[in-house]
């Protein structure tokens, strides 16, 4: 299955050689309007995935819950930090 | 299954309002694969695999050939015990809230899961059985829209039949009404014929008579008186004669 070659920059993450990395990253779409694309593209992948099917499960949305949650509590850490147990760890 | 509630609401979203309509027309926008997919293909069945509600299935697949079925759970164990004890996790009071409200999350999931998914299904089910109804009285509609108008096109071959008829049936008639006016052209001729014959016929015999008349009259205006008598007496002589010789044979 030798399609044509790609160029580096439109591979996927996964895809992408290691020696390849940094040119992939330099290369990727970081204006206002790539952004977008790249959010809606992620999203498209999430809700195609988890949600817009026949049968969907809890997974869907307990995941997002899940990394809600995740995000908050790193957001919070310095806050956090003070109501430790103890000093030295 | 709550997925499926949102799936509903969402589905209902995409079709109100100027946001939903945008994020439809945007996905459409990204098909960029040269195949376009005119007949929109039917939703995947079951969602992406995960395990115990929040990790996808793909951690565990990732990690099976290195570490078997239980690697992913002492990753869990490891992490869970490295992030206390370093205290990266504070134990707080935000702690036995999570717990609480995750414990009677997941019994609510647990109990009520499966009977509010049967619901959703039929929601889902009415929903697709009322387009699947307008669909199939469209088609029936069209269909028979289309045989009428095959009907249609036979009937209109069959009026060449009909042009056929009518046109002999005009010929007829002209033919009818120019015998009629031959008959009655030949009927007028033949009277007026018959009648002059009957007028010659006429003159003929009105002649006959009236020359006959005159011969007679002529005739017995020449026979005098003296000539009577003379054929009276021959006539009594030639009786007498006639008697005597037919006494003799009888």
């Amino acid at each position: 299955m030798a399609d044509r070659p790609v160029p580096i920059v439109e591979k996927r993450l996964l895809d992408v050689k290691l020696g390849e990395l940094v040119t992939w990253i330099g290369g990727r779409d970081a204006t206002p309007n790539g952004i977008f694309a790249a959010l809606r593209r992620g999203h498209d992948r999430y809700y195609n995935k988890y949600i817009n099917v026949k049968k969907g499960g809890i997974g869907g949305i307990a995941m997002l819950l899940v990394g809600y949650v995740a995000i908050s509590y790193l957001w919070e850490y310095d806050h956090i930090k003070h109501d430790r147990w103890r000093k030295y760890h | 299954m709550l997925s499926r509630l949102v799936f509903v609401s969402a589905n209902a979203l995409k079709g109100s309002g100027p946001l939903g309509a945008g994020l439809v027309q945007a996905s459409r926008s990204l098909h960029t694969s040269s195949q376009n997919l005119a007949p929109v293909p039917p939703l995947p069945e079951k969602g992406g695999k995960v395990r115990h509600g929040i990790f996808p299935e793909e951690l565990f697949q990732l990690l099976y050939p290195k570490t078997g079925v239980t690697g992913p759970y002492m990753l869990g164990t490891g992490l869970l015990i490295y992030m206390l004890s370093k205290e990266i996790y504070v134990i707080n009071h935000e702690t036995f809230a999570a717990l609480s409200i995750g414990s009677v999350i997941v019994y609510g999931v647990k109990k009520f899961g499966p009977s509010v998914a049967a619901f959703a299904d039929k929601l889902n089910e009415e929903k697709v059985a009322k387009a699947q109804e307008v669909k199939d009285a469209a088609l029936a509609s069209l269909t028979q829209a289309v045989e009428q108008e095959k009907k249609e096109q036979w009937r209109a071959e069959g009026r060449t039949l009909l042009f056929d008829a009518k046109k002999n049936n005009v010929a007829m008639l002209l033919e009818t009404n120019y015998r009629e006016r031959l008959h009655m052209v030949t009927n007028e001729v033949k009277r007026r014929l018959d009648y002059q014959i009957a007028l010659q016929d006429l003159h003929r015999r009105m002649e006959q008579e009236h020359m006959i008349n005159w011969v007679e009259k002529s005739v017995i205006g020449s026979i005098t008186p003296q000539q009577e008598k003379e054929s009276i007496a021959k006539c009594i002589s030639d009786l007498k004669v006639l008697a005597k010789s037919t006494k003799a044979t009888v």
